[in-house]
């Protein structure tokens, strides 16, 4: 069908219309979200504040490396846009962990910003029942305990199911040196009437804070001094389906580091500093998010990496991958000024933090969906993580979800052995976050299995099943299914090379996996044991209260899932065992 | 909840000053009452004279009543305060065993009742039994020793060092490329984990929690007719086992629980290893006798010394009849003092293999974990591919959380990101 693209990013209003789900959010999570669920079949409405801005990368320049790549590859096996884009965008490649065995091998590549922005839009484009409009939510429209539609300021939108995939935006709030701005990004409003209604439907919410560097003019840095870092030799994609089209030229990124002087300066600043004057009250990670962080935490450090990353083939923005800061001005100023190779070189927009609403995600199930409202879905920051493809995978979950509520399909769930997405949603909903989560590989403790070279073996068949996988994609795997087939019999002719290796590597690692597998089973074992709803926990004999607290607050529904709440006990898990067996 | 009335001693084995029997159930009240004659007051001691069905005397007795649910167990529970004999316990025993209903209770039973009922949690439930069952010094000590958190402490101390072998491995996955990481990528987490697993191998090897307090596994064991039972009663001081100078007397194990100077023993008689006896009983004994001598920790051989089996104590056990040549002690039953002599050979045995050399002992499923991880750990360290070697790590730090209650992944992170200064 045609759904022209003038006709949607028009920015036309649809006045009391109903949609199966609507996206709140045009990033990572809000536009996968609204792909997968209307890959499911729904008819979807995506909201954003600046259709203009769809797709675009707020942070650092570049997609993938270790445990994100797991996260882009999965995604890619599900039919997301995540991969393409990074290959329609991809200026430089690196395959991190390339000396090490494939389960961590970590591909990332340097995303042409325009270029990615254009190929996540191009990708919404292709689905017909997708529509995309320009304009602020200030509510939620709650009736019978559920979610019935959206308000924006003009205009109310019916929908069984919304995605809230607000990133920073829910209640942002900028800072740099003594400044302070409301805003999810730079010169971009926040979502403040939407921040307020949740608090008062009484969800648990608290802040966090991220931060990202000063961007630099490339043509004043002194390139020559500094050491290069070229792109692979070797080609490789993301994406799993086979490209028609060219990659981009490829560029090199550069390395420099801070050192003493620089140091100097960030201990002189750190007065003005938000993070250490105490302006900021969200939580912050224990890894170093700012520089001042580390110059603060690691003083010991005669100096710390800055990757010079461009941004763009026609853009001379280089992104200072390594100094994010929220120093005020001046002091950016004199920092860059003291790092070499950039003594001369000119700010285009200097780095700050932004504080944000996030809501506990225990308060929500594995599918990403609130307990306590039905039809109302999160992904990305919101839910506490930090990173473009954790935002990613999660908005193809709640997706992939909220269709799923629309349409009475059956949800759509990977438990932690199927892939990192499996772990990453239930480390959010089980535990819940003190800093904002970024995917390791050493979360995974099916590391060995979970491979970013086989994801599509894993989750491909499951994604189709789910109705989840697009046509183009289905028939691709297909025909690699059955060059699996052929290699795994040892006829390697005319099987793709990235399959020759993959069944390569899963002979090597055959042994350790088949001990994961009895690991695998009696968690899938745990898994058919239920646990009583919160409510009814008091009737469980033997919990004491600080146990009952625990599994209030993460709501696990599953003796497995239970085992994974922090701080509770064996003795409790016995206590639900027996009273699982009592009322069984 | 259960429908039948369980009893049991709950302190200890006898011989001990007063044994508490305990019996819980829907029918504890009706027992009590078929002994007592009348109940006391809930919650209040009495003395009771306890009769059997005839009448006849057979202690005179503290009586406890708690109805339920507000019991140890949740249920009706009755408590005998019985003076300590072995005759009057097993007489209170018989008289309970014969009313409708009442069955002995298997081994935990109380305390599954109790967990089931949600009187206790798993942790109490195992801290709680052990106390009461600590009879010995050394035993105390155990019990001390894990509740002040010695073994805790010692738990705690290998899972930082196990952290922070995880978090340079890795850190230098899943920061591949980072400064702060490449100047800790070499195998310096070798010499930390093989010194834990060193200290563990030697925990392992320490006496357990279970053998402590069970004591030392002393079996008796010759030919027929050696004079095994004749001694084991004259170590007991006791007629235990039926003692006949025909050869075969003995056709099942005997067992007595006893304590000497401070270490306690698990004293077994077992049935004559004769060959190709034709008796099945008698067969069956010594088949019992085999499996019981291979798990002892000391063996009383009365035999041919030559035919002794490896590590045996050579106990010439008839010195009266002068036929001990070759043997490690002489003892002569008729001789107390020379029963005192094997005494203190067992007790310089028996110290050995109790002794702790730290204050820390494992229980036996700790132990199986434990062992698990000096096993694990002793693989990583050999290990050229590094994930396979994380992957074994990663399970002994599973392995030891699990025995810690703490999160092995957030340990580690901790570790990781308090040492390496990572993050873009």
């Amino acid at each position: 069908m045609r759904c022209s693209a003038a006709s949607v990013l028009a920015s036309e209003l649809f006045h009391v219309k109903h949609y199966d789900v609507v996206v709140v959010g045009g990033g990572h999570a809000g536009t996968e979200a609204a792909a997968a669920a209307a890959r499911r079949g729904a008819a979807v409405l995506l909201i954003t504040q600046r259709i203009d801005q769809i797709g675009v990368m707020s942070c650092n320049p570049s997609i993938g490396g270790v445990g994100k790549g797991h996260l882009v590859r999965e995604v890619d096996a599900l039919d997301g846009l995540m991969a393409r884009a990074a290959d329609d965008a991809a200026i430089h490649h690196r395959m991190l962990n390339r000396s090490k065995g494939l389960a961590v091998q970590g591909p990332r590549i340097q995303a042409d910003r325009r270029l990615y922005r254009s190929s996540i839009q191009a990708q919404l484009r292709t689905y017909p029942t997708l529509r995309v409009i320009e304009d602020e939510v200030v509510g939620l429209d709650i009736g019978s305990g559920r979610v019935r539609g959206v308000h924006t300021e003009g205009a109310t939108f019916e929908t069984t199911a919304v995605v809230l995939a607000t990133g920073t935006f829910l209640g942002g709030r900028l800072f740099r040196g003594t400044e302070r701005l409301d805003g999810g990004r730079i010169d971009e409003a926040p979502s403040k009437h939407l921040s307020d209604q949740l608090r008062s439907l009484g969800l648990p919410i608290a802040r966090l804070k991220t931060g990202t560097p000063p961007r630099l003019d490339g043509r004043t840095i002194d390139w020559a001094r500094l050491e290069r870092q070229p792109s692979d030799a070797e080609t490789w994609q993301m994406s799993f389906l086979p490209r028609e089209t060219l990659s981009p030229p490829q560029l090199a990124c550069a390395i420099t580091r801070t050192g003493e002087l620089s140091h100097d300066i960030i201990r002189a600043g750190l007065t003005d500093s938000p993070l250490f004057a105490g302006a900021i009250t969200g939580g912050g990670p224990r890894y170093c998010p700012s520089i001042e962080d580390k110059v603060h935490r690691f003083g010991d450090r005669d100096g710390h990496q800055v990757f010079l990353e461009p941004e763009g083939l026609d853009d001379h923005t280089v992104y200072p991958n390594g100094i994010s800061t929220s120093l005020s001005r001046e002091t950016q100023d004199r920092l860059i000024a003291s790092i070499a190779g950039l003594e001369q070189t000119e700010i285009i927009t200097y780095g700050y933090a932004v504080e944000y609403d996030y809501l506990d995600p225990r308060s929500l199930d594995h599918r990403l969906a609130l307990h306590v409202l039905p039809g109302l879905f999160c992904a990305g920051q919101i839910n506490g993580s930090t990173g473009y493809e954790e935002a990613a995978a999660q908005g193809l979950v709640a997706g992939a979800n909220a269709a799923a509520h629309a349409l009475s399909l059956d949800p759509f769930l990977l438990d932690r052995a199927a892939g990192y997405i499996g772990v990453m949603v239930d480390d959010l909903v089980l535990q819940g976050v003190s800093e904002p989560y970024r995917m390791l590989t050493a979360r995974a403790e099916y590391r060995l299995a979970l491979r970013p070279d086989n994801a599509e073996s894993r989750l491909t068949g499951r994604g189709v099943q789910a109705e989840l996988v697009r046509e183009l994609r289905r028939g691709s795997y297909r025909r690699r299914q059955e060059m699996r087939a052929r290699a795994r019999d040892g006829q390697m002719e005319h099987v793709d090379a990235d399959i020759r290796r993959e069944v390569e590597e899963d002979a090597r690692y055959a042994p350790y996996l088949e001990r994961q597998a009895s690991e695998v089973a009696r968690m899938r074992t745990d898994g058919d044991i239920a646990v009583p709803p919160p409510e009814l926990l008091h009737a469980v004999p033997g919990l004491s209260t600080e146990m009952i607290e625990r599994l209030r607050a993460a709501r696990p529904k599953t003796l497995d899932q239970a085992s994974r709440v922090r701080g509770v006990t064996p003795a409790a898990l016995s206590a639900l065992w027996l009273h699982a067996r009592k009322t069984a | 909840m259960g429908a039948e009335t369980i009893f049991a001693v709950s302190s200890g084995s006898p011989p001990a000053a007063i044994a508490v029997m305990r019996v819980s159930g829907p029918r504890a009240m009706a027992a009590a009452a078929a002994l007592t004659g009348r109940l006391p007051s809930p919650r209040f001691a009495s003395l009771r004279t306890l009769r059997d069905r005839d009448g006849a005397p057979l202690d005179r007795a503290l009586v406890l009543v708690f109805p339920g649910p507000d019991s140890a167990t949740g249920e009706d529970l009755v408590e005998l305060h019985l003076h300590g004999g072995r005759a009057v316990v097993a007489a209170v025993a018989d008289a309970l065993a014969r009313l409708d209903g009442l069955r002995l209770a298997l081994p935990g039973e109380f305390t599954r009742r109790a967990l089931t009922n949600g009187r206790i949690d798993l942790t109490q439930a195992e801290g709680l039994a052990d106390l009461l069952e600590a009879e010995t010094e050394s035993q105390r000590r155990a019990a001390l020793a894990a509740s002040e958190g010695a073994l805790g402490a010692a738990l705690s101390r290998w899972m930082r060092a196990l952290s922070d072998a995880a978090a340079l491995i890795e850190a230098s996955i899943d920061y591949d490329g980072e400064e702060d990481v490449i100047a800790g990528r070499d195998d310096a987490w070798h010499a930390a984990v093989a010194l834990v697993r060193d200290q563990m191998a030697a925990l392992v090897a320490q006496p357990t929690v279970e053998r402590l307090r069970d004591g030392l596994l002393v079996v008796l064991a010759g030919p027929p007719n050696a004079g095994k039972s004749s001694l084991f009663n004259a170590m007991l001081g006791r007629e235990a086992a039926i003692v006949t100078p025909l050869a075969g007397t003995t056709r099942d194990v005997i067992e007595a629980s006893v304590t000497r100077a401070g270490i306690p023993y698990r004293l077994c008689d077992t049935a004559g290893l004769a060959e190709g006896t034709t008796d099945v009983v008698e067969q069956i004994g010594i088949e019992r006798a085999r499996t019981l001598a291979g798990r002892a920790d000391i063996i009383l051989w009365l035999g041919d010394p030559d035919r002794a089996p490896v590590g045996a104590m050579r106990v010439g056990a008839k010195a009266d009849l002068g036929e001990t040549s070759g043997c490690d002690v002489e003892v002569s039953v008729f001789r107390a003092e020379s029963i005192d002599v094997l005494w203190e050979l067992l007790a310089e045995r028996g110290r050995r293999s109790l002794t702790l050399t730290s204050d820390i002992a494992l229980r036996e499923g700790q132990l199986m974990a434990v062992s698990q991880m000096v096993h694990l750990l002793a693989h990583s360290i050999q290990q050229a591919d590094l994930l396979v070697a994380a992957e074994q790590l990663r399970v002994a730090r599973q392995l030891l959380g699990g025995l810690l209650g703490q999160d092995a992944t957030e340990a580690m992170l901790d570790a990781l990101f308090g040492r390496f200064c990572l993050g873009k």
